[in-house]
């Protein structure tokens, strides 16, 4: 443990810090290597080219860094509040006078620059949540105390989503996770991981495959826990024949599913009174699987339900846009997923820097900002995408590492605020561009161009690192 | 409650380590042991080249061109790839406006910057010639090849129809259309659209960091080739529809003309028409505007579209399914008693044959009360009912108050009053045939459009059978014609009968008293029969007239209609001659006849 009397730059957690400069370095040679234009090497301090650009937002970024660090991180915790606040009201402002991009109405103007204040929303919600989770007397399972957790994150959620910027408003999902940390039930990580999970494999594996699996996986458990080999055969058999049969009815109904799903809802419901006849004995954990196999049943038949019968056309297509079911129709073998095709073409060594052709010639849509990890991918292969997952995963644990040993409650849910929406990003990132997760719009930290993602990611971690040195003083 | 749970610190830990040795899995996956991924990196980018076919071309039934295409050019723009350019020397050359320039690339840029879009659509070879050496200059833009229809003879605009961007609903109902390509939007083009569009190409092509070209993707595995559009061959006989162009200018009405033997469409004109040049093309849309709103409707096919009460040429058939019914023989004679229904001044009728010369009023409306009042019923209602009942079978077996089978879309079906239209219009017995009678006439409720008429012609030529009326005479690759168009149809009336009718048809035309007689042609037999369709009084009567020849072995069956011109032999029978006559002869001898139709101007 470093002694609290060590001078401020010692106390500094400088593996942090080396960790975001590669970060902020690396980003921008991909940058740089991405925005690049062939024919018209240009130079490097035209403020014309994006990469250039990019050069004085990191310079900025650095100043944003060093001056952070110099402010008393009690500002952080007495102002919290009010800083949330401020961020809240520039959001229905850039609605009303934003400016258009893509389709959402995120950006505003400060003369040639375009700011998007959401991104800032990010750390003056993780302030606001901090604050509050260190009040006297909070308790995450008290239900008040959770709705107002719900609040600190649904009024930007809703503000951020009238401006169609979905991506980012679904990053304040990720607070579930620090909440997790400050003693929320497993029972919420456990439900929101499951939805999140049914919602996707609904929209991506058709319903009767989807119901077989969950039924396969809730007997596989049952089974774990009974250890009755009769009773496995008996479910495995009764699972089969219903199978069987709306097989059977699928082939005789024709191509009208709505028909054969009711035929499985029934023959569910059937399967389910003969479980519970079984289960008399109301042993909790069979209980448990039971209560979640039907439960996940009942959700993906709502959302199949809601998404079909419900939704618009065109909020169907968004969805689907969104799940990346839409995005491109006409593609069909070739254009799907040139992200993809960038990132594979890399090899394990990649094709070297500025050699990459697939990211050179803008097939990859978003080509420096949320696709940036093409580049990577294409340009140092496999060795690029271990430094890149090393460097985020590393840290992460890095913030989780200094937040565990904060000992004011505000410094460790702000440092696990602050670990989780990288994490987040990261995981949505980078899970978009290798195909694993739909297509959702939000950059990659520290990485993707542009100032205001950079210089808000910046302003937060080094909030942190700040709050960090002040470890010893601060006991609240 | 500080730090109360410091072991779930492992779990999100544990879950941000899950997540990145996935990750890490996957990315093994594809980038080092899924080799599909892995293009040489010399070449591995791909330019979507789209190869439009020509569309195929139409011909007259002598192989003579009706459409062809012709080679025209789009600007494209890939909007990422733009850069500053002078934009004032490229609209000098290809005579756009700089600001509709800026708002189309603007509009590509916000459909998709990733993406080729057209920009300035048919361009001339000429320009182009100009453009290709300035491309250079202007990164981000290309040239497409298309075709574009052509029409060498300029005729027959209502059968051929024409070609048009595709809309949101051809893209939804086929999804091999994609904005900005051509469709054929009605007539003909858009009846063969399938063979007529042939099939796009896609090619993968390879190009290196500076955009060259590499050679195709994985050697053309995903590639399709361009099938050139099929060539179709049409029944039209280009100088009798010419002809009928030229007969029926500056007069509103129609001609159609059909080969009996086959069910050949042999000429199909409406007037006024226009130039099928005028919608091709950048002029396209403004012409197109300008047919749209002219008060005489170019655009609609009077020859398929207009509904007429046949009027006397009606007759023909009243007198066949009497004939048939057994309620007259062809000796049945009426004397011309005006007090019923008017008649204009003639010797009696002897007979069906002079009936039908004289085009007797009483005479049908007799025919007409023994169809319909046979005495099966006490009651007149459920008399009439019964009677209304066989004519109406009877008459719908010669083609009539249906859509004819005709490869061309937008066909109307007329209109023939059954039991059921009449029980709706008056109420279940409230009528009998003291409130149809006019229909006797071919006035009346019953409706018809000339192609109907023109097959009416023909059946009775063929003496009872036809063949559904077509355009299509063959198409490339395709080894017949529909079989529906191979078929021969039969009326419910026997042949014997037809001979009859055919006498009186003959003698309208060409004995004293006939009220056909300009129909007449020199050295050919003409059947005709006059039909003067009155005009609800506001307007002057529409004529019309209908005829085949020769009489034995006839080899052409017409309709022609003139608007509010007169009574039937006034001008529609010399039309008539004078299409039979250039179609049997080739050359036209009545010149004077000829004369009096071309001054006869409407408009």
């Amino acid at each position: 443990m470093a002694n609290p009397r060590t001078s401020f730059i010692a106390r500094l957690d400088w593996l942090t810090i080396i960790l975001f400069l590669v970060m902020v370095g690396f980003g921008w040679m991909n940058v740089f290597a991405s925005s690049r234009n062939e024919g018209t090497p240009g130079s490097l301090f035209d403020a014309s080219q994006r990469f250039s650009k990019q050069f004085y937002f990191i310079i900025a970024a650095l100043v944003i860094a060093i001056a952070t660090l110099t402010i008393d991180g009690k500002v952080w915790s007495f102002f919290s509040f009010p800083i949330y606040a401020v961020t809240l009201l520039i959001l229905p402002i850039t609605i009303l006078i934003g400016k258009e991009i893509n389709g959402a109405r995120a950006w505003i103007f400060i003369g040639s620059f375009t700011l998007q204040p959401a991104e800032f929303t990010k750390f003056a919600t993780a302030l606001a949540i901090a604050k509050l989770l260190s009040t006297y007397n909070f308790v995450v399972q008290k239900p008040r105390n959770l709705m107002q957790v719900g609040a600190l994150l649904g009024i930007p959620m809703v503000l951020i989503l009238l401006q169609k910027d979905t991506g980012t408003a679904l990053v304040f999902l990720v607070f579930v996770l620090v909440l997790f940390r400050e003693g929320l039930s497993w029972v919420f990580l456990f439900v929101a991981a499951l939805a999140i999970l049914l919602f996707v494999l609904t929209m991506l594996v058709p319903i009767p495959i989807l119901l077989g699996v969950i039924s396969m996986i809730a007997l596989g458990l049952t089974w774990l826990y009974q250890r009755n080999l009769k009773f496995f055969y008996i479910g495995f058999l009764s699972l089969g024949g219903l199978f069987g049969l709306a097989f059977l009815g699928s082939k005789f109904l024709g191509s009208d599913w709505s028909l054969s799903r009711l035929f499985f809802l029934a023959a569910f419901l059937a399967f389910m009174i003969w479980l519970t006849i079984i289960l008399r004995k109301r042993h909790n954990p069979l209980l448990i699987i039971l209560l979640t196999w039907f439960g996940a049943i009942i959700f993906i038949f709502s959302v199949d339900f809601v998404f079909h019968q419900v939704l618009q056309e065109h909020m169907q297509s968004r969805i689907n846009n969104i799940l990346g079911l839409e995005s491109d129709p006409l593609g069909k073998g070739y254009n799907l997923n040139q992200s993809k095709i960038a990132i594979g073409s890399g090899g394990f060594f990649g094709k070297g820097f500025m050699q990459g052709t697939q990211t050179s010639l803008n097939f990859v849509p978003e080509q420096s900002t949320d696709f940036i990890f093409c580049t990577v991918g294409e340009e140092w292969g496999f060795m690029g995408s271990l430094l890149v997952l090393g460097l985020f995963s590393g840290l992460i644990i890095r913030l989780i590492y200094l937040a565990e040993r904060q000992r004011s409650t505000f410094s460790r849910v702000y440092g696990y605020s602050v670990a989780s929406i990288i994490f987040f990003h990261f995981a949505i990132n980078i899970g978009m561009t290798i195909g694993i997760v739909p297509v959702i719009g939000i950059p990659l930290p520290f990485f993707s161009s542009g100032g205001s993602s950079l210089w808000a990611f910046t302003l937060m971690l080094f909030i942190f690192l700040r709050l960090d040195t002040d470890r010893y003083q601060i006991v609240s | 409650m500080q730090n109360s749970n410091p072991n779930r610190k492992y779990v999100v830990g544990g879950i941000v380590l899950a997540v990145t040795l996935i990750y890490l899995l996957r990315l093994f996956y594809i980038q080092v042991i899924d080799k599909s991924y892995q293009l040489s990196s010399k070449n591995n980018s791909q330019l979507r080249v789209v190869e439009y076919p020509g569309r195929g071309m139409i011909f007259d039934r002598y192989g003579k061109a009706l459409v062809s295409f012709e080679a025209v050019y789009d600007l494209l723009v890939l909007p990422q790839q733009l850069k500053p350019f002078d934009t004032l020397e490229l609209c000098r050359i290809l005579s756009v406006d700089p600001i509709e320039l800026r708002e189309s690339i603007k509009k590509a840029h916000d459909y998709s910057r990733y993406r080729q879009s057209a920009i300035v659509r048919q361009i001339t070879p000429e320009q182009i010639a100009a453009l290709n050496e300035k491309l250079y200059k202007y990164p981000g833009f290309s040239i497409q090849i298309r075709t574009q229809r052509k029409y060498p003879q300029s005729i027959a605009p209502h059968v051929l129809g024409y070609v048009g961007e595709v809309n949101q609903s051809d893209i939804n109902a086929d999804s091999y259309y994609q904005g900005g390509d051509y469709i054929g939007k009605s007539g003909l083009e858009s009846e063969y659209e399938q063979y007529l569009r042939g099939r796009k190409g896609i090619r993968y092509m390879l190009v290196d960091v500076h955009n060259r070209l590499q050679g195709s993707f994985e050697n053309g595995r995903y590639d399709t080739i361009a099938e050139p559009g099929r060539k179709l061959t049409t029944t039209i006989d280009a100088g009798l529809q010419e002809y009928g162009e030229k007969l029926l200018a500056h007069k509103k009405g129609s001609i159609v003309a059909i080969e009996p033997s086959t069910g050949e469409i042999l000429a199909m004109v409406s007037s006024p028409g226009y130039d099928p040049n005028e919608l091709v093309g950048r002029i396209r849309g403004k012409n197109f505007e300008r047919l749209l709103n002219d008060s005489l409707n170019p655009l609609f096919n009077r020859a398929t579209m207009s509904r007429y009460s046949p009027g006397s040429i009606f007759k023909t058939i009243q007198a066949l399914i009497a004939l048939q019914e057994g309620v007259i023989d062809e000796f049945y004679s009426v004397d011309c008693n005006k007090s019923i229904i008017g008649c204009h001044n003639h010797p009696n009728a002897h007979g069906l044959r002079e009936g039908i010369m004289y085009s007797c009023n009483p005479y049908f409306y007799n025919v007409f009360r023994r169809i319909i009042l046979q005495g099966k019923s006490t009651s007149v209602f459920k008399d009439s009912q019964i009677g209304l009942k066989t004519w109406y079978q009877m008459v719908c077996s010669f083609g009539l108050g249906q859509v004819l089978g005709t490869d061309l879309p937008g066909i109307k079906p007329g209109l023939i009053p059954d039991v059921a239209f009449y029980d709706k219009m008056h109420g279940v017995n409230r009528w009998a045939f003291s409130t149809i009678y006019s229909n006797s006439i071919g006035q009346g409720e019953v409706e018809t459009v000339p192609i109907q008429i023109a097959n009416l012609a023909a059946i009775i030529a063929n003496r009872g059978t036809y063949f559904i009326p077509h355009f299509v005479k063959s198409i490339e690759g395709v080894d017949s014609i529909p079989e529906k168009f191979r078929v021969p149809m039969h009326t419910a009336v026997d042949t014997k009968y037809f001979d009859i009718v055919a006498d009186g048809m003959q003698m309208v035309v060409n004995s004293q008293g006939g009220t056909g007689s300009r129909a007449q042609v020199p050295g050919v037999i003409v059947c005709g029969k006059t039909g003067t369709v009155q005009n609800s009084g506001r307007k002057e009567d529409h004529s019309g007239f209908f005829a085949f020849a020769p009489k034995d072995r006839p080899r052409i069956a017409i309709v022609a209609y003139v608007e509010n011109s007169g009574a039937g032999g006034v001008y529609a029978a010399p039309i008539a001659s004078l299409m039979i006559e250039k179609y049997l002869n080739g050359t036209i001898t009545q010149t004077d006849k000829e004369l009096s139709i071309l001054e006869y101007k409407q408009f």
